[in-house]
């Protein structure tokens, strides 16, 4: 229950939302937005005023619903029938549908890609206006904020995030309860927490959807967990590539300043919260902790040695909590639903549920979310729907240019933190890069390498040398210009720079190589030894005296 | 008072009425070293571009000496020192939009305005740029034309944006 002053709005807004029979909710996200979404729920908006019917149904700017490839995507309520590929010419026939009658839009919604998630950050399956605090309220939000804050300790809520066994979402999977405990027992004048939302892993979107969509349920997860561990100022740190989720977050800010949930005092009691959005300017190795928190103060994001960890010594020394974004959106339905709730999902290391961002060569690409332990099998031909043009699966990578790529005959291992690592590969933040025959697995290697290598802030010699030598290397086997030899150096550079590289930016950069090495042996072999790429992707010069 | 100690004696370059966004967002933050990231957009915004005289300015305004600054407008890959086009074109260059194609959008376009990814035009009408990633895989191979991210985009699409510009193609 919320206090009085919010229960009114709460009140007010369902009494409105009653007085539509129906809602149209048009997915206001930036990859519908680019399919045309806004111009779809503008002519959604002018046919129904057309037939006088905007009184009985709003048309709301939504959330994702995942199938960005099918985008934009409307919804109509109450009768929860999804459209997909909606054109500003077909509004009568969404606005027909609202008054009942069937008609001819292409559908979706019923498919495995649906009926295969489970949904707990994205519970509210983007039927919630992001600019609005009233409607997040009337849905239930902030309910947690208010539980935590008025009925329960510090320690109990760190405690039910603990029994929770929610492990950090940003890749390493570090458990929640452990760091917010630690932190909270630190001493420090000040107490800092952070909002990891530098989601730099390209193919991975996950954290821009989430930040986009439900920004209060960000901020909700942040207040309970700087009131856990006695914080008073956070930041939410954001990538300057995304200006919609700064903007919401802002809004969003705001709004929770009006409603006194954040500021001095939340909502009448002694417990007082400051939160700021600060932007990145574009540089990957800022996903770092330390090299995150030098970028809030206003220096070259590079990182530090550990330790001392952020949560004894971070933000201008004092103790800090930094976690990822989809960790803070779970915060609030693990105190809504209680710890044993989200500790039935899952695996047993590895609880809850984690999305996804499904791309590449599939047919159901954008964001899914599913249970721990799901296998990728089921991941990418029930829920992604297989691979397109009847072409042949070849790989997954997964991790960012961290992580590592998964061959056919490691599709039936369960999605864990654990069994990930195991196969040369790693959680990450949660791209899922689908290959198939088409893709070279060399160049898919170089590619990373040229990533890291450009991304690589200089601080330290291994990561800084060893990439770019690693990437020439790279770049003489899918020119066939390599030897066996130059191979076998690879070879000793990937041990070297992942064991002696300063952070996980130089110590995951070889994981590509790694991986590729690992499955794809023949592919190398090929490039080095036959001058032929597999998939027909490098150009090789075909030197005769070479093979000789 | 303290806010006293903290307001810097220094007058912006010129009269440009720019410069009034600049300051804004230093008094703000309370002319504090550690806004340096925060005033670098405000006067990238404003500027489209980052010139000595802005450096310097700001260098003087938030007490940071001038290495300090040009450090951090060099190492992150957003600020940029040279003016820029009049148009822009992103090409997303993320794994998604990479195995998908897009290097042969960014080749194409390369060959017909003879720049590279960084550089702008000698007649400063376009500016080609690549991003790391979007963040709108669903739409691979993606870029950004504008400010507008156009989604599943082929080599045509793209030259045929840029001729819309008065960019000449070949």
């Amino acid at each position: 229950m919320l206090n009085e002053t919010l229960q009114e709005i709460v009140g007010k807004e369902r009494e409105a939302r009653e007085q539509f029979s129906h809602q149209i909710f048009v997915c206001a996200g930036t990859g519908c937005q680019a399919s045309g979404s806004l111009q779809v729920k503008q002519a959604i908006a002018d046919e129904l005023a057309k037939r006088g019917l905007q009184k009985n149904c709003d048309v709301v700017g939504g959330g994702c619903r995942g199938l960005c490839a099918a985008g934009p995507m409307v919804s109509v309520e109450p009768q929860s029938v999804l459209y997909q590929k909606v054109t500003p010419e077909q509004a009568p026939q969404v606005v027909d549908s609202v008054e009942g009658s069937s008609v001819g839009l292409s559908r979706s919604g019923t498919s495995d890609f649906f009926t295969q998630q489970k949904h707990v950050v994205l519970e509210l399956e983007g039927k919630v206006d992001p600019e609005r605090i009233e409607d997040y309220l009337a849905l239930g939000g902030y309910e947690a904020v208010f539980k935590a804050i008025t009925t329960m300790t510090p320690a109990e809520v760190v405690d039910q995030i603990t029994a929770s066994g929610l492990r950090g979402r940003g890749g390493a999977g570090y458990p929640t309860g452990l760091k917010w405990s630690t932190v909270a027992r630190s001493r420090g004048e000040h107490k800092y927490i952070i909002c990891n939302g530098d989601e730099g892993d390209p193919g991975a979107f996950m954290d821009r959807s989430v930040m986009e969509d439900y920004p209060h349920r960000i901020l909700e997860g942040m207040i309970i967990a700087a009131f856990a561990v006695g914080a008073d100022q956070g930041f939410i740190y954001v990538r300057a590539e995304y200006p919609l989720a700064v903007k919401r977050l802002n809004a969003a800010i705001r709004q929770a300043q009006r409603h006194e949930l954040l500021g001095a005092n939340i909502l009448g009691t002694t417990f007082s919260f400051k939160l700021d959005v600060r932007m990145g300017a574009g540089a990957f190795v800022c996903g770092e902790e330390t090299a995150l928190i030098a970028s809030i103060e206003g220096k070259r994001g590079t990182p530090r040695t550990r330790p001392p960890f952020p949560a004894e010594s971070g933000l201008w020394e004092l103790p800090t909590l930094n976690n990822n974004v989809e960790t803070y959106a779970n915060i609030a339905p693990i105190l809504n639903h209680g710890a044993d709730w989200f500790a039935k999902i899952g695996t047993e290391k590895s609880r809850g549920t984690k999305i996804f961002a499904l791309t590449g060569q599939i047919n159901n690409t954008g964001l899914i979310e599913v249970p721990m332990g799901m296998t990728l099998r089921d991941i990418i031909f029930k829920v992604g729907g297989g691979i397109p043009d009847s072409k042949r699966f070849k790989a997954v990578q997964t991790g960012g240019p961290g992580g590592g790529c998964i061959p056919e005959q490691h599709l039936d291992t369960p999605v864990s933190y654990e069994s990930l690592t195991q196969l040369g590969s790693y959680m990450g933040s949660g791209g899922m890069i689908v290959m198939d025959e088409t893709s070279c697995m060399v160049d898919v290697a170089r590619y990373f390498m040229e990533f890291c290598m450009s991304e690589s802030c200089g601080k330290c010699i291994p990561c800084r040398v060893g990439t770019a030598q690693m990437y020439d290397l790279l770049d003489k086997i899918t020119k066939g210009e390599a030897t066996l030899d130059d191979l076998a150096m690879l070879e000793r550079l990937c041990d070297v720079v992942s064991n002696t590289s300063l952070c996980g930016l130089g110590q995951g950069a070889p994981n590509p190589v790694i991986s590729t090495l690992r499955y794809f042996r023949d592919e190398y072999l090929a490039h080095i030894v036959d001058k032929v790429c597999p998939a027909g992707v490098c150009k090789l010069e075909q030197t005769q005296e070479v093979l000789a | 008072m303290q806010a006293d100690v903290r307001t810097p004696q220094i007058q912006p370059p010129d009269n440009d009425k720019r410069w009034r966004l600049v300051t804004t967002t230093m008094r703000r933050h309370g002319y504090e070293s550690d806004s340096l990231i925060e005033v670098l957009h405000t006067t990238q915004s404003a500027f489209g571009f980052l010139t000595d005289d802005a450096l310097r300015f700001v260098s003087v305004s938030l007490r940071l000496p001038l290495s300090k600054v040009y450090g951090v407008a060099t190492f992150y890959n957003l600020f940029t020192l040279q003016p820029q086009g009049e148009h822009s074109c992103v090409i997303c260059l993320g794994t998604a939009c990479y195995i998908k194609g897009s290097p042969s959008i960014l080749a194409k376009i390369e060959q017909v305005t003879h720049v590279k990814p960084g550089e702008t035009t000698p007649d400063k009408k376009v500016s080609l740029l690549m991003a790391r990633c979007l963040g709108t895989c669903g739409l691979a191979p993606c870029g950004v034309f504008d400010g507008e991210v156009v989604g599943n985009l082929s080599p045509s699409e793209a030259t045929q944006r840029l001729e819309k510009w008065g960019e000449n193609v070949e």
